[in-house]
């Protein structure tokens, strides 16, 4: 993994050997429950032919034995350096962006009894907010840049395409839905 | 034109924005076939101020699609079209709704079976076709056909019942595949319906044996070299006594308002008027009965009784889910 | 000779100033919707279908196919410029036009990829136009046990190519054959590993996936570098396409696999999405450059583009002379063809002739078009990646979110795509291979569903797949190219080191 070399020079979040033994351990279960709901439908080869649940039961077998191999290789550490899976600034990096994104469909969704904004009022929220935080530049060209792609989409998906996209109340406001 | 009277009468509700016309089926298959004739319909002679935009949520054989309907309770914005899965998927496979729990709107036509065989076989009748299949023995000859424990298959049990024959069912994703593994002889019949097998029937690769309603098809015009729709007997006076027509209907979201289910009713009094419907309909041998309010829900409560006990004699219900 | 009349007198029919404007029009609307992850294809016909009802058929059928052509073209861009498949059929796209994009040679893989596209839809309408009758007498041969024979090569002409550790190969693969199993069981109506979810019942749509694991996944992986996209200093000119032409013709025994590879599948029809994997596992078996790639090697674009498109426009064969469908794309196609009353199948070509060979004569312009469209957007598209990070990554995102949106009209869809990303990102740092995961996702129910067909068939008797000439000759072949790679691998051992550079 040449690419992540820089990597190991600063503080490592998580190693990789660790994170290579608990997805190995993720897929391990995944399999277990691909092969019990596949039991309950019938894993039998049946008179003509295999039965419903017989190629997802031999699946969540061979996804078993797989991460199981995958798991102890990970444990015994023999293929893997003590190397780091993820650095805190890369980690951090990454984080600035993963959560920004989680919220920007939260605020699409909605959360349990409060209703979401339909995507276009998130999405220009969201553009502008990443090129202000992390790209620095000043609200003017955010807000310029992320209103003028925001007005594109609405163009061509509501208008030209007509393809509907969730909307919130400001569109309903405008009487654009 | 004709549609200008009608269209004369004052609406008390109209759309307000894009209305998405929901097709619980693949793309390309019946139910969308007609869904999108309906749409175009729409659109040339401009029946609607806001465009109405077709959508396939086929998934979980149409759960996805009657869910999301089911879901959207007193949106006026949305309607589907539907098929014999608004009884079957249910039944089958446990997921929960129920017609009842939509809001009907109007019957626009019934979709036709036809029991087809290749023409290259030499059975002439219904009756000699079914003794081949029991002189093969079980397990030799094969039905295709959409899906499982749907339409398909429940025709296909319901002729077993009453020749004694025994097929082997072989479900496929959809007619028109079907049609043409008949015409490759991967499958010895298929009771496909009329549009499905219309272009390989009239290519004289399949011949249609019987079909399954208690009259003949009105369509008199030629559509082979010397046949009708109309020439083909019905089943029952060949002594196979199965009757099953699919329906072809619109529904609403649930808590809809009386006049925005009349809206709908207007607008699809206008679409079957048009000579592009009653071509669609001639093209495809339906059985253009259509009917509305409170006819259609006792029709629809018949038809959901007559799905329950059939498919329980064929044991296609959903066990219950732990 | 018959064909050669015939085709003149379509070309007289398409080549009206307003149908080739159309055309131009019909190709511009395609690769906004190939870009348009989530749009493309099938939904993207379907959406744009109203706008033809007012024409004649010929003039709409040309719209469309033209639209048709314009989304092939387009899938190609997202994948070489943001690892981001537009079109399923993309996806091996990305395999090494993502990482020449990243070593500055956005211009040329795009000029492959398009030009590539070209070939292989050439060929397949030369196909069309000369042996249409003889071919499709050969798609009805098709039924359950020679599909999945199909599948089988397919599967096998891709494995043991990764280079990822053996077991987190079949791992990826096993969860994507997991995933494809979820949703409702074609051959018994069961519903499979949705516990009572509603949301699963529709199963895991391939799309959602791919916009997951490659498009939010490389932009996570991208971040932890800083904000900045690699592959900045790609050269836009206009000479880039010159070029990259003069490269090309070294390639021909890789376009020529991928043409039979590509007409074969779509007139079967497998479909253009299979076509691509196969056409890359095959190139990468067969060719000397072989074991580069996946490192930015430009048969790597060549191989699946030309056998995605070569497949994509021959599964317009089927539709016409069958009434089947060859992708979903088609299948719209197809209602359209109905909604002016021409109703596809082996009476059209008789009876239809003036919209036939329009159709075919315009699958020549329309290509040719669409090449001259998107050759002159190489540049702008190569722009793209001078936009800065900060601009244009929030943009990916919300295209991102848009498409999955788009594909059911379901905001589940969302959250799941967010699921993939992380999962994606996962993967690509454990070196979990991506690539068997999406083949099996995209394939998996596909090959299941056949593999049961066929064995309903047969009463359970495995021998079916050897019964005919036809299956057993797929199901042979497909065996030889699964012990192809560790024979070949064996053979280079003992070859002098010297040869193996």
């Amino acid at each position: 993994m040449s690419e992540h070399e820089k990597n190991t020079t600063e503080k490592s979040a998580v190693s990789t050997k660790t994170m290579d033994f608990v997805v190995a351990l993720m897929f391990l279960a995944l399999g277990g429950v691909v092969m019990w709901d596949s039991s309950r439908l019938g894993s039998k080869w049946g008179s003509d032919g295999p039965e419903a649940g017989y190629f997802p039961f031999y699946i969540g077998l061979f996804l078993c034995v797989a991460a199981a191999v995958n798991a102890a290789r990970a444990y015994l550490g023999r293929d893997l350096k003590a190397a780091s899976f993820v650095s805190t600034t890369a980690l951090k990096m990454v984080f600035s962006v993963l959560l920004p994104t989680i919220f920007y469909v939260l605020l699409i969704d909605g959360v349990g009894p409060i209703p979401g904004l339909g995507i276009y009022v998130p999405s220009v929220l969201f553009i502008a907010a990443f090129m202000r935080w992390l790209g620095r530049y000043k609200w003017l060209m955010a807000a310029v840049v992320s209103v003028g792609v925001v007005v594109v989409f609405f163009l061509m998906f509501e208008i030209w395409f007509k393809v509907p996209l969730p909307k919130g109340p400001l569109e309903a406001a405008l009487g654009l839905n | 034109m004709l549609l200008a009277s009608t269209a004369a009468c004052a609406e008390a509700w109209k759309p307000t924005k894009s209305v998405e016309f929901v097709v619980p089926a693949g793309a390309g298959g019946g139910a969308d076939q007609m869904a999108r004739l309906i749409q175009s319909v729409v659109a040339k002679y401009k029946l609607m101020d806001q465009p109405l935009i077709v959508v396939n949520k086929g998934g979980g054989a149409g759960a996805e699609g009657f869910l999301d309907i089911k879901g959207s309770a007193k949106d006026p914005h949305k309607i589907i079209i539907t098929l014999s899965n608004l009884f079957t998927t249910p039944l089958a496979t446990g997921v929960p709704f129920n017609w009842k729990e939509l809001t009907p709107v109007q019957m626009m036509a019934l979709d036709q079976f036809v029991l087809w065989v290749n023409s290259e076989t030499p059975y002439k009748t219904a009756k000699e076709y079914t003794d081949a299949v029991k002189a093969a023995g079980t397990g030799k000859m094969k039905m295709g056909g959409t899906g499982s424990k749907q339409e398909d298959q429940i025709i296909t049990v319901a002729i077993e019942k009453q020749s004694g024959a025994k097929f082997i069912y072989i479900p496929y994703k959809g007619g028109g595949e079907v049609a043409v593994q008949l015409v490759g002889k991967h499958v010895d019949s298929t009771v496909n319906n009329p549009i499905e097998a219309v272009e390989q029937w009239r290519a004289g690769l399949l011949r249609a044996l019987c079909v399954f309603d208690d009259v003949p098809m009105p369509y008199k015009a030629k559509v082979t070299k010397d046949k009708s729709w109309g020439d083909i007997p019905t089943c029952k006076s060949q002594g196979m006594d199965v009757d099953y027509q699919m329906l072809r209907g619109i529904f609403m979201a649930p808590g809809v308002s009386k006049e925005q289910i009349d809206y709908y009713v207007v607008l699809m009094k206008k679409v079957r008027e048009t000579q592009e419907w009653k071509e669609f309909m001639e093209k495809g041998a339906f059985d253009q009965k259509s009917m509305n309010g409170e006819e259609f829900k006792s029709w629809l409560t018949k038809e959901e009784t007559r799905h329950q006990s059939l498919m329980a004699e064929a044991g296609f219900l959903a066990k219950k889910q732990q | 000779m018959e064909e050669i009349n015939s085709l003149m007198h379509g070309f007289s029919i398409a080549l009206t100033p307003y149908n080739m404007g159309l055309m131009f029009v019909g190709v511009t609307l395609g690769v906004l919707i190939g870009v348009l992850p989530g749009l493309g294809g099938a939904n993207g016909v379907a959406i744009l279908l109203p706008l033809t009802f007012t024409m004649n058929p010929t003039s709409a059928i040309i719209m469309l196919s033209c639209i048709y052509w314009g989304a092939l073209f387009g899938g190609a861009i997202t994948s070489i410029l943001f690892n981001i498949p537009g079109e399923p059929w993309s996806v091996a796209t990305t395999f090494d036009g993502y990482p020449m994009a990243q070593r500055g040679r956005a211009g040329e893989a795009l000029t492959a990829a398009f030009t590539s596209s070209f070939i292989g839809a050439l060929v397949a309408v030369l196909v069309i136009t000369f042996a249409a009758p003889t071919v499709a007498k050969f798609a009805i041969q098709f039924g359950p046990k020679e599909f999945f024979a199909v599948y089988l090569l397919t599967f096998c002409s891709f494995v043991g190519m990764t280079k990822a550790p053996p077991f987190k190969t079949i791992t990826a693969m096993m969860f994507g054959f997991a995933l494809a199993a979820v949703g409702l069981d074609t051959v018994t109506g069961q519903l499979r590993l949705t516990f009572g979810h509603m949301e699963l019942l529709k199963g895991f749509d391939f799309l959602i996936a791919v916009i997951g694991l490659f498009g939010i996944g490389e932009i996570l992986l991208t971040l932890e570098e800083g904000l900045a996209f690699k592959g900045t200093k790609s050269k836009i000119n206009v000479r880039i396409v010159i070029e990259t032409w003069k490269q090309l013709p070294k390639y021909w025994k890789t376009m020529i696999r991928s043409s039979v590879i590509g007409c074969w599948m779509g007139i079967t029809p497998g479909g253009a999405t299979p076509a691509s994997f196969m056409g890359y596992g095959v190139a990468k078996s067969m060719s000397p450059n072989g074991k580069n790639f996946g490192n930015g090697e430009m048969e790597g674009v060549i191989a699946p583009e030309v056998a995605a498109h070569a497949a994509g426009t021959s599964a317009l064969l089927p539709m016409l002379t069958l009434g089947i469908p060859g992708s979903p794309t088609a299948a719209v196609l197809l209602g359209g063809l109905l909604v002016w009353g021409l109703q596809p199948g082996p009476m059209l070509f008789v009876e239809q002739k003036d919209f036939v060979w329009g159709l075919i004569a315009s699958m020549y312009l329309g290509n040719i078009v669409g090449l001259i469209v998107v050759l002159t957007t190489v540049p702008l598209f190569a722009a793209i990646l001078r936009v800065p990070f900060s601009i244009v990554a929030p943009v990916i995102l919300v295209i991102c979110a848009i498409g999955a949106y788009t594909v059911h009209s379901s905001m589940f869809d969302v959250w799941l795509m967010l699921v993939f990303g992380v999962i994606g990102y996962v993967f690509k740092k454990l070196d979990y291979p991506l690539a068997p995961l999406v083949l099996a996702l995209v394939l998996g129910d596909r090959a299941e569903d056949a593999f049961r067909q066929a064995m309903l068939g047969s009463g359970g008797e495995m021998s079916t797949f050897f019964s005919n000439g036809l299956v057993g000759g797929i199901t042979t072949l497909a065996l030889a190219m699964l012990f192809w790679a560790p024979v070949r691998g064996l053979l280079d051992t003992f070859k002098p080191k010297a040869d193996r550079s």
